[in-house]
Formats: C-alpha cells, sequence, structure tokens
C-alpha cells in the first residue's frame, strides 16, 4: 500500500494552522491538517477570547493582523458564514500617570505604522465606553478599526472553507514524528499512520516546542497558561475591548468586551507567569479578576458569570511569534510562539505560510519573515505584548 | 382574580390565611405568600409564561424549578434572576425577560470584602436524604463538617414527598411521609455542634486546588475541605418530541416543588409522560391535589415504576398507555394538548394510533441522572472525594439515606475517629433497598370467607416490609427472610386493627371483615384513602375497583376513620357483597370521562424538538450535523451553540448523545462535552466581594476571622 502524500502537513488544526492549511489549499496545494483532538479549535483556539487588533508595537504583527482584520472583517461577505465579527476597537485606559505615559509613548511608534489610534481625554473616553468608572480616569488611547470575532466560529468557517478546497484534517490523531532524511523533512508519522510530505508546517501552538523536538530542532516556546471568563448575554453597552494595563498582585493587567452576542469575555495576565500546560479551573481567578473589573467598569457587578476556562500562551522569550523555515532542517516550516495572540495573528500568519509554501511571497513578507525568523537573536520582549 | 393556589389537600397543612405580600408582574398588582419564590407567586396568580427567548421570540416557562436550568428567568426590580429560586418580597417589580435583560446601571461606590477561605474537615455538597444521613453519623463521630444545600429548607427532594416510604422502618423511615423524615433527619444533624448547616448556598466549582466555590445568599466563600462528600442528588432527564419547549412542558419534579412544597395548583389538566416512580408519584400527587390526570404513557410494554403505584394510579381512575410515546405537545404559547402514539417493538411510532388529549401540563418523567459534576472534578484534582444518594447511583430516597449513612461512617473511620467498621449488613440492606422492582407474581386471594383478615393486592417484590413490622400481633410475614419478599397472613390472631392499612406506602392492604356478615348480609371492607375527607361520608356510594382498575360496582360506605397511627390516612369501611369483598382494592377518584381523547387528532407541523432549551438548538439541527459527519459534541457546540447556555448542558448532553445513538454512530466515536466551571451563573459581583449586591456597610480588606464558622443557619 502506498503512502499518501501530500504537499504539505499541518500540525495543529488551531488558530493558526487551520487558516494556514486553507490558504495552502487556496493555493492549490494538497494539504493534509493533523490535531491531536477531536474536532477544528479544540486546543487552545477555543480559549481565544476573540480580540483582533494590529494596534501592536512590532512592524511584523501589526501588518499580520492588519491581513487578519481584512480577513476577518470581509469573510461574512466574501463567504456567506457569519464570524460574528464586531468592529468595536481596543480602548486602553489609563487611571494612572505611568500608564498615561506608556500609552502615548507607544501611540507615537503606532500612529508612526499609519495605525488609526488616537490619545483621548477622559470625558471622550467615556463617550466611548460610558460604563467606565469616571473618578480616576486620565484618558486613553482608542483604535476604532480593531474588533472581534468568534474563535470557534472562525475555527469552523476556515475548516469548512478548507475542506470544500479539498483540505484533508485528521482529528484525533497525533504527530508522534516528523520523518527527516539528509536534512530534509520527508513525512510525518502519527499513531495511526504514515504520510509523506516534503514540506511541515508546525502550527501545534502550546505544543510546538515538544513537536519541534521530534526533529531535535531547538526553538524556544514555552506555554504559559490563563484563564479567562464569559458571563450572560445582556443587551449592548460596551463596543470596545477595554484594557486597564496597570499592574495590580496577581496580575499584570486585565482586559474584556462585549461580544456580538451580549456576552462579556475578560481575562488576566497572571503575575508571576504560570509556566505549564495546566488548564485546570483555579479558585483565585475569579475574586481577583472581579475586583480588577469592577474597579474600572463598577456596573458589570450585577452581570452573571457563566463559564471560565484556561488556555495556553505559547511564549517566545521576545513575545513575537516564530514564522519561517527552519535554516537546519530543509522543508521544515514554524508557525507558532504566537504568545496568546495566535487568534488574531492566525489569518494573517496563514496566508504568509501559503505563499511561503507556493513560493510566491508579497512585497514587505521578506521584512516580516526577517523579524519573526526562527534564527533570529531572542532579545527584548514587545511592549504591551 | 382567579387563584391558583391548592385551598384543601389531604396530607398537606394548607395555610388559611390570605397571601399578604404585595407584588407587581408588568406593572398588574398582585399577592404572595411569605416566602414564596417568584416563580410560584407568579404561577399561584395564574402567569406561566415568563418571558420570550432571545433568538426566536419562543415563549418561556418553568422547566426544573430547581435551580439548574434558566428557563424561568424574569426581570425582578431591574435585576435577571430564576424565578425558582429567588423569594419574592414586597413591593417587588417584575417583569417577563424579553430578548436580553439590560444591564443595571450601578453605583459606582462599591464597596468589597475579602473572600474568605475556611477550612473544613468534610464538605457534603447537597442536604437531602443521603447528605443528611451523612451528617447524623458525622456529627455523631465529632466530625467538623460543612453541608451545604442550594434550597432554603433541608430536605431536598424529601420535602417534595407527601407519600409513605418504601423500605423497611428501622433502615430508612419507612411508612412515614418523606416530608417528616425530611425534618426528623435535620433535627438529629443541627443536634451536633459540629455539623454546620448552609442552607441557600450553592456549590458553583471545585476547583484544582482543592477549594471549593460557594455562594452562601449572595456572598461568596471558599471551603477546603479535607473530604468531600457529594449528595447532590439527580436531574430529570428530558425527551425530544414537538413542542416540548412549550410553558406547560416541565419536569415532574418541578410540578411536585409547585404542588407540594409551594401548595400551588399549576394545572388543571394534567398528562404525564413516563412510567416509573417519579412520574407515577407525581401522577398521584396531581390526584390529591385536586389535578385532573388525563393519562399516563410509557414506552416501554411495562411501567419502570412499582406496581403498587402504578396499580395505585389505574385505580384511581387513571389510563396507562404503555408501549406509547409522547408525539407533540401542541398550542401556540403554551400547551393546549398532547399527542400520543403508540410505539413498534423497533420504537418506531405506529401511524394511524395517534391520540389527543386536551391537557394544559405535559410532566416528563423519563428517569433521573446523577448529579455528579463536582464528584468528577473533585476525583481529576485528587481531592478525597465521596458519592452518595442519587449522585452515586439513582434509586430511592431509601438507598439515599442508607447510603448516606455509610458514606458518613466511612468518612469518619478516613478521618481517623474510632467509628469501628461498617457492619456488612448495612451494605446489604444498601443493595437491597436499591433493587429494581422483582418478578410480578399472580395476586393470590385468600380463600377465607369467615374472621377477619388482610388482603394484600402487592404482587411485585419490592424492597418494603412496614406492614410486617407495624403489626402488634405479628400476623403478617415478609417471606424469604429479606425486605424483597411479598407479605403473607400467617393467620395468627388479627384484630383487625387496621394499622397494616394505614402504613402500606403502596395502598395496597385491605383489611377484610367477614364477622359481621349474617347480619349485614356483606363483608366490611376496610380501604386506606389519602384524599380530603370531605369527598367520601358516610353512607354515601363510591365505585370500587379491583388491583388492576377494574370496576366491581358501586357500594355503600359505612363508616370513615382517621387512622390512629399513620398520619392523615382516612380508613374507608364500606359494605361490599361477598363475591367482590376480597378483590376491592381502591375507591375510584376520577370519573372515566374525564380521561378521554379529544375525538380529533392534532398533528404539530412545527420543527420545534428543542434539545438545548438554553440556545433553542433544535434536533433536526443536531441531526443534520452528525450526518454531515460531526463526531465531537465541542464542534457541534462551536456551531450551534447547543450547551453553550446558561445551564452549560445540564440537559441537553444526554438528548444529543441519544440522537447520536439513534443515527447508529458509535459511543467509542463520540467526544463528550468538555465540563468547564460554573455549575451556576452568579453575578460578577459577588466573587468581587460585593456582598448582596450592596457590599458591607464599610470596606473589609481583611477577612472576618470568624464571620462564616457559626454554626447552623
Amino acid at each position: 500500500m502506498s503512502i499518501p502524500t501530500y504537499d504539505a502537513i499541518v500540525i495543529g488544526a488551531g488558530s493558526v494552522g487551520l487558516p494556514s492549511a486553507m490558504f495552502m489549499a487556496e493555493k492549490g496545494l494538497k494539504v493534509l491538517c493533523i490535531d491531536q483532538y477531536a474536532s477544528p479549535g479544540q486546543g487552545c483556539n477555543k480559549a481565544a477570547i476573540g480580540g483582533i487588533r494590529a494596534t501592536h508595537s512590532s512592524p511584523a504583527k501589526i501588518r499580520l493582523c492588519l491581513d487578519s482584520l481584512q480577513i476577518f472583517s470581509s469573510w461574512k461577505e466574501t463567504h456567506g458564514f457569519d464570524l460574528e465579527w464586531k468592529r468595536g476597537g481596543y480602548l486602553f485606559v489609563a487611571y494612572g500617570k505611568e500608564q498615561e505615559k506608556s500609552l502615548k509613548e507607544l501611540l507615537a511608534i503606532q500612529k508612526a505604522a499609519g495605525l488609526s489610534i488616537e490619545w483621548h481625554g477622559r470625558d471622550e473616553l467615556l463617550n466611548i465606553a460610558p460604563a467606565l468608572r469616571p473618578d480616576g480616569l486620565l484618558g486613553g488611547t482608542f483604535s476604532p478599526d480593531d474588533g472581534s470575532a468568534c474563535p470557534m466560529l472562525s475555527a469552523c468557517a476556515f475548516y469548512e472553507h478548507g475542506v470544500s478546497l479539498g483540505l484533508t484534517c485528521r482529528f484525533n490523531e497525533r504527530a508522534e514524528r516528523v520523518v527527516v532524511r539528509h536534512g530534509s523533512v520527508t513525512g510525518v508519522q502519527t499513531g495511526r499512520g504514515n504520510y509523506a510530505t516534503r514540506l511541515v508546517v508546525n502550527a501545534a501552538g502550546g505544543q510546538t516546542k515538544e513537536v519541534a523536538q521530534e526533529t531535535a530542532l531547538a526553538v524556544s516556546v514555552q506555554p504559559d497558561c490563563h484563564e479567562a471568563g464569559i458571563t450572560e448575554p445582556v443587551q449592548p453597552f460596551l463596543a470596545p475591548m477595554v484594557v486597564d494595563i496597570r499592574s495590580m498582585p496577581g496580575s499584570k493587567n486585565c482586559y474584556f468586551h462585549q461580544h456580538t452576542n451580549g456576552q462579556v469575555i475578560f481575562c488576566i495576565t497572571p503575575d508571576p507567569p504560570v509556566w505549564g500546560s495546566d488548564r485546570r479551573e483555579t479558585s483565585g481567578f475569579l475574586p481577583m479578576t472581579a475586583r480588577r473589573m469592577l474597579d474600572i467598569m463598577p456596573r458589570l457587578a450585577s452581570i452573571r458569570v457563566r463559564r471560565t476556562w484556561r488556555g495556553m500562551y505559547p511564549m517566545t522569550p521576545d513575545g513575537s511569534p516564530i514564522v519561517g523555515r527552519s535554516s537546519a532542517i530543509q522543508g521544515y516550516l514554524f508557525a507558532g510562539g504566537m504568545c496568546g495572540q495566535g487568534f488574531m495573528l492566525g489569518p494573517g500568519v496563514g496566508s504568509l505560510v501559503a505563499r511561503l509554501a507556493a513560493g510566491s511571497l508579497k512585497n514587505g513578507d521578506e521584512e516580516i519573515l526577517a523579524e519573526l525568523s526562527p534564527g533570529r537573536e531572542f532579545g527584548k520582549a514587545e511592549e504591551l505584548k | 382574580m382567579t387563584d391558583f393556589r391548592i385551598k384543601k389537600h389531604p396530607i398537606l397543612p394548607v395555610p388559611q390565611d390570605e397571601p399578604s405580600i404585595s407584588f407587581s408582574w408588568q406593572g398588574r398588582p398582585m399577592k404572595a405568600r411569605m416566602g414564596e419564590t417568584v416563580a410560584s407567586a407568579l404561577f399561584a396568580n395564574g402567569v406561566r409564561i415568563f418571558g420570550r427567548h432571545h433568538k426566536d421570540g419562543a415563549p418561556m416557562g418553568i422547566f426544573c424549578a430547581n435551580g439548574q436550568c434558566a428557563q424561568c428567568t424574569v426581570i425582578a426590580d431591574n435585576r435577571s434572576v430564576k424565578s425558582c429560586m429567588v423569594p419574592v418580597h414586597e413591593g417587588m417589580s417584575i417583569w417577563p425577560l424579553d430578548a436580553k435583560a439590560a444591564l443595571p446601571e450601578y453605583s459606582p461606590q462599591l464597596l468589597f470584602h475579602a473572600i474568605e477561605t475556611l477550612d473544613t474537615e468534610c464538605l457534603i455538597c447537597g442536604g437531602g436524604p443521603a447528605g443528611l444521613s451523612a451528617a447524623v453519623e458525622l456529627g455523631k463521630a465529632g466530625v467538623t463538617m460543612t453541608l451545604v444545600d442550594d434550597k432554603p429548607v433541608l430536605g431536598g427532594k424529601l420535602i417534595l414527598q407527601t407519600h409513605k416510604f418504601f423500605g423497611s422502618i428501622e433502615a430508612c423511615h419507612a411508612g412515614t411521609r418523606g416530608m417528616d423524615i425530611a425534618k426528623a433527619l435535620e433535627q438529629e444533624a443541627r443536634s451536633y455542634p459540629n455539623v454546620r448547616l448552609w442552607t441557600a448556598s450553592q456549590v458553583l466549582a471545585v476547583f484544582s486546588d482543592r477549594k471549593a466555590g460557594i455562594l452562601r445568599e449572595d456572598r461568596y466563600f471558599l471551603i477546603r475541605p479535607q473530604i468531600l462528600l457529594v449528595a447532590t442528588g439527580a436531574r430529570e432527564k428530558s425527551l425530544v418530541f414537538k413542542g416540548n419547549s412549550l410553558p406547560g412542558v416541565y419536569g415532574a419534579g418541578a410540578f411536585q416543588t409547585l404542588v407540594n412544597r409551594d401548595l400551588i395548583r399549576p394545572s388543571e389538566n394534567l398528562f404525564v409522560v413516563g412510567g416509573g416512580n417519579v412520574g407515577l408519584i407525581a401522577a398521584y400527587h396531581a390526584l390529591q391535589a385536586g389535578i385532573k390526570v388525563k393519562g399516563l404513557c410509557e414506552a416501554l410494554p411495562e411501567c419502570g415504576g412499582y406496581k403498587v403505584h402504578k396499580d395505585k394510579l389505574a385505580r384511581m381512575g387513571v389510563p396507562i398507555y404503555t408501549s406509547h410515546t409522547a408525539v407533540s405537545a401542541n398550542g401556540e404559547k403554551e400547551v393546549e394538548s398532547i399527542t400520543i402514539a403508540a410505539l413498534d417493538k423497533q420504537w418506531n411510532i405506529v401511524p394511524g394510533t395517534e391520540k389527543t388529549f386536551a391537557c394544559d401540563t405535559v410532566l416528563v418523567a423519563v428517569g433521573l441522572d446523577p448529579v455528579d459534576e463536582f464528584y468528577h472534578k473533585a476525583k481529576e484534582f485528587g481531592l478525597p472525594v465521596f458519592s452518595a444518594g442519587d449522585a452515586e447511583e439513582i434509586a430511592e430516597a431509601s438507598a439515599a439515606m442508607f447510603t448516606g449513612r455509610i458514606r458518613g461512617k466511612e468518612i469518619a473511620k478516613m478521618l481517623g475517629r474510632a467509628v469501628g467498621e461498617v457492619p456488612p449488613e448495612w451494605h446489604k440492606t444498601a443493595d437491597i433497598l436499591k433493587s429494581r422492582p422483582g418478578a410480578v407474581t399472580v395476586e393470590e386471594i385468600p380463600g377465607d370467607e369467615k374472621g377477619v383478615f388482610p388482603v394484600f393486592h402487592c404482587s411485585q417484590e419490592i424492597p418494603c416490609n412496614p406492614c410486617s413490622s407495624i403489626c402488634p400481633r405479628s400476623c403478617i410475614v415478609i417471606q424469604g427472610g429479606d425486605l424483597m419478599g411479598l407479605p403473607a397472613f400467617n393467620h395468627a390472631n388479627c384484630t383487625a386493627c387496621g394499622q397494616c392499612v394505614a402504613v402500606c406506602p403502596g395502598l395496597a392492604i385491605t383489611l377484610v371483615d367477614y364477622r359481621k356478615a349474617q347480619e349485614l348480609n356483606s363483608a366490611l371492607v376496610s380501604i386506606p384513602y389519602e384524599f380530603p375527607g370531605s369527598t367520601v361520608k358516610a353512607g354515601s356510594t363510591v365505585t370500587v375497583l379491583d388491583t388492576m382498575g377494574n370496576v366491581l360496582g358501586n357500594v355503600a360506605v359505612h363508616s370513615v376513620r382517621s387512622s390512629t397511627t399513620a398520619s392523615k390516612v382516612l380508613i374507608v369501611k364500606v359494605r361490599a357483597p361477598f363475591e367482590i369483598a376480597k378483590k376491592i382494592a381502591g375507591i375510584r377518584i376520577q370519573e372515566p370521562w374525564v380521561a378521554e381523547p379529544l375525538e380529533e387528532k392534532i398533528i404539530r407541523i412545527d420543527d420545534d424538538e428543542i434539545v438545548c432549551r438554553c440556545e433553542r438548538v433544535t434536533a433536526g439541527q443536531v441531526r443534520a450535523l452528525i450526518r454531515k459527519g460531526v463526531r465531537d459534541m465541542n464542534h457541534l457546540k462551536a456551531q450551534t451553540r447547543a450547551g453553550m447556555g446558561s445551564c452549560g448542558g445540564k440537559t441537553c448532553r444526554n438528548l444529543i448523545r441519544r440522537i447520536f445513538s439513534e443515527e447508529r454512530i458509535p459511543p467509542a466515536e463520540v467526544t463528550d462535552f468538555t465540563k468547564r466551571p460554573l455549575f451556576m451563573e452568579v453575578p460578577l459581583g459577588a466573587f468581587a466581594g460585593v456582598y448582596g449586591g450592596k457590599g458591607p456597610a464599610k470596606e473589609e480588606t481583611q477577612p472576618r476571622r470568624v464571620s462564616a464558622l457559626e454554626g447552623g443557619v
């Protein structure tokens, strides 16, 4: 029996793997996508809270997310599948001088990159988000073109569209080994079969490092775990994603938004980080997060929390993703280390991966790849990751 | 205004005063009783559509009446609340939840208290028969423990059980009514100072750091137990049929809550789907509350519940349709009728067999599922955990009390108390109490026609022996040596005291007296009767029936007296011709015309077989995705939102699994929902320490040291 052969095999059917596989299929490649879970997006895609912004400070991330925004915002029109996209903007609030200073410093970089973002004073901010606590509010930055979508629906949509283009997905199947001969990828072995290919995309999210080590490739991606929650749906009262960057005991920041269906989704960044892949619920998350949220939006006191969950942020030392070809192994491509932004970066990264696989890089891609290269020097972390 | 409260009841005490609390519904003034839930107050005032679903505008009403779902949500004083859990208070302004609730404006001056973590040796989730029995054992053993229950009154489902218990008197208070057992257990548990009982307190989650999150009357606590006992009981299964989410279709347990706890008469005409004990008993409770029961259908060829329960119902005049299923609940805004049909051996509906009954309420009583989420979480997180009662295995409450006792002792032993081993016979008794009903034998009618003796209309082995225990002359023996045997009369000197007649939980014993046969030219037959005394008077004529409900004839009532030993049972003595005297098993309550189907059959067209009630997902949607290849329930969830609603997949999970099985997908190919907290929706403010939505009088940054450790409620 001959071994099934593919132009490319993507490991991971999540936020990055699915759009990568889908866009490669769109380019006419014969693609296989393998995932250890039972269906699309069951790893950490569904743990994402859905925010999508281009207002980063790293040029590569800005460009990738601008592409993502384009894809998310036009998907319904193009493909007829509602991703629950909402252009609500991102609002970074300052309740202290320190935050005002950081946000304003960053603003200069973001404006220089041509992003639509402005500093607004207290009253203007209260027009954008009337539920904010007015006293102590100094102002903040608002980027109206950013927004949110539903990660789970997006995964379903990218999966279905990919399949309609000939993509094959195999679920409940774990990539055990990437087979390398004479320095080149020749295939992938899973617990259930062998598949031949000359191109492997490691889009394994939190497991990027585990998958990479099958080929003895050194890659510095370490997952840390974040907990998130969602409330009951209520009538719309909050348009933007609100981000509070104050450091408080136990957390570095806190952010939340109201989804199109009325549910409020929220998250914090634990401080110190909780390294590892433990996704079990903890008793500390809700009291800490609730207190933070009510501090900036007292009106949230009566909204009822429905569910909480935990997901992994695949972290890199400098807080930027790792996207590009491995210099050590021919045919090995990284699309990982999204540092908790896999959902918003996914479509942008996916289309870049497809261009890279098809040899059809566009203007500016080389700069992105240089910045996110797996072989780069990992230096200082990006601000406001 | 029409008042839908129960005015007289054969078992329950009915308050005579007028409801005194004033509240309003959509601006209309209404009256409620003190302590009554919003849902019951609305039902009492004839309101049973509580809102409309935000997705499709479907009318919503009560479903579980147990705080588990969110179908009964209303807006009370600007906040969306589960009406079945929140007590109504003076001046409350209640509005339907139409579409999504608006988030109320809030004072920016919130005050916070710190979230306390309390240590306890044993935490018991659930204060029903199992939890309370365990608490008694732990109390005796001197274990410091906390029992948490979500209702204001302890006892769990015991307090809805107005019928007498099966089992044995010494193991589980057999022959006593559930509601009285609850009081006795609570009283005993309260007598131990080391037992802390928290009512109106909801366990929200068991966390990986082995703490349980608990909301006690709007205040959030963490409890860190050494051992957890999950005695959370069961939840009602549901069924997929057209119109199954119309207001008026709800669980039998919900019905018993309204009727037996809150003394509401939520229905005039009722139909019951499911012939297990829950359905059979609910139908009986309906009759006792003066509600007409149009019938009961059961998909299997025989009812799964105790035969004595089924017989009792048949005798009262309720037709039982076995091998029949519910095809549709019909009506536009609420239930107006039900259509049932016969099933063939492959469980397909036999066309042409449909029958439609006019009714306003359809009770779904198709079995129970253990509420075992916390058990599995604790197991996963390495917190030592036990389960007891229905949370462990669905069985009768008598078994729950007994397994609760066993767990209590086991836990005390594990905590190092010198309580000794669990006696081996306890395990045996627990197994017997959990037994499914056994084989049905032919009822034996004694040959005697002289003297006085009991006749047992009891021909199925069930774990039950109060008749034998109560007889002062030891005239009744249980055959075969354990609880499961059938009773037999040993011809010793029966004094006609009638205690066996009064105590039998199945109302399956009559006493036939020939001692005045010559003088009266008939036998006197004593029949147990649990309906209001006003419905049967000496000198009046009643229709008597045999065990199965066949009419034997009309006879005169000789006398009516209250039982001296069993509370609230009347002993009706009738004068019966010799040829029927020993066959008489009961008195007809409901006239046959009541239960007749409509001439016209109603076939519902709407595609509204709802699987996920929270998100209004239909069986058709689920089936289509399964046929498209979906095998992961989480994938199904992502596309349809089934299981993503307020209740977190408590009801739809099993319905979806059933559709997978109907589609012949092997269970091994199906991936289950991922289970995440919370168990219940709770205001964000509670987690932040905003007590009661208002906050403490002043900011508390430090936990109060003993605060919640005060014993009792």
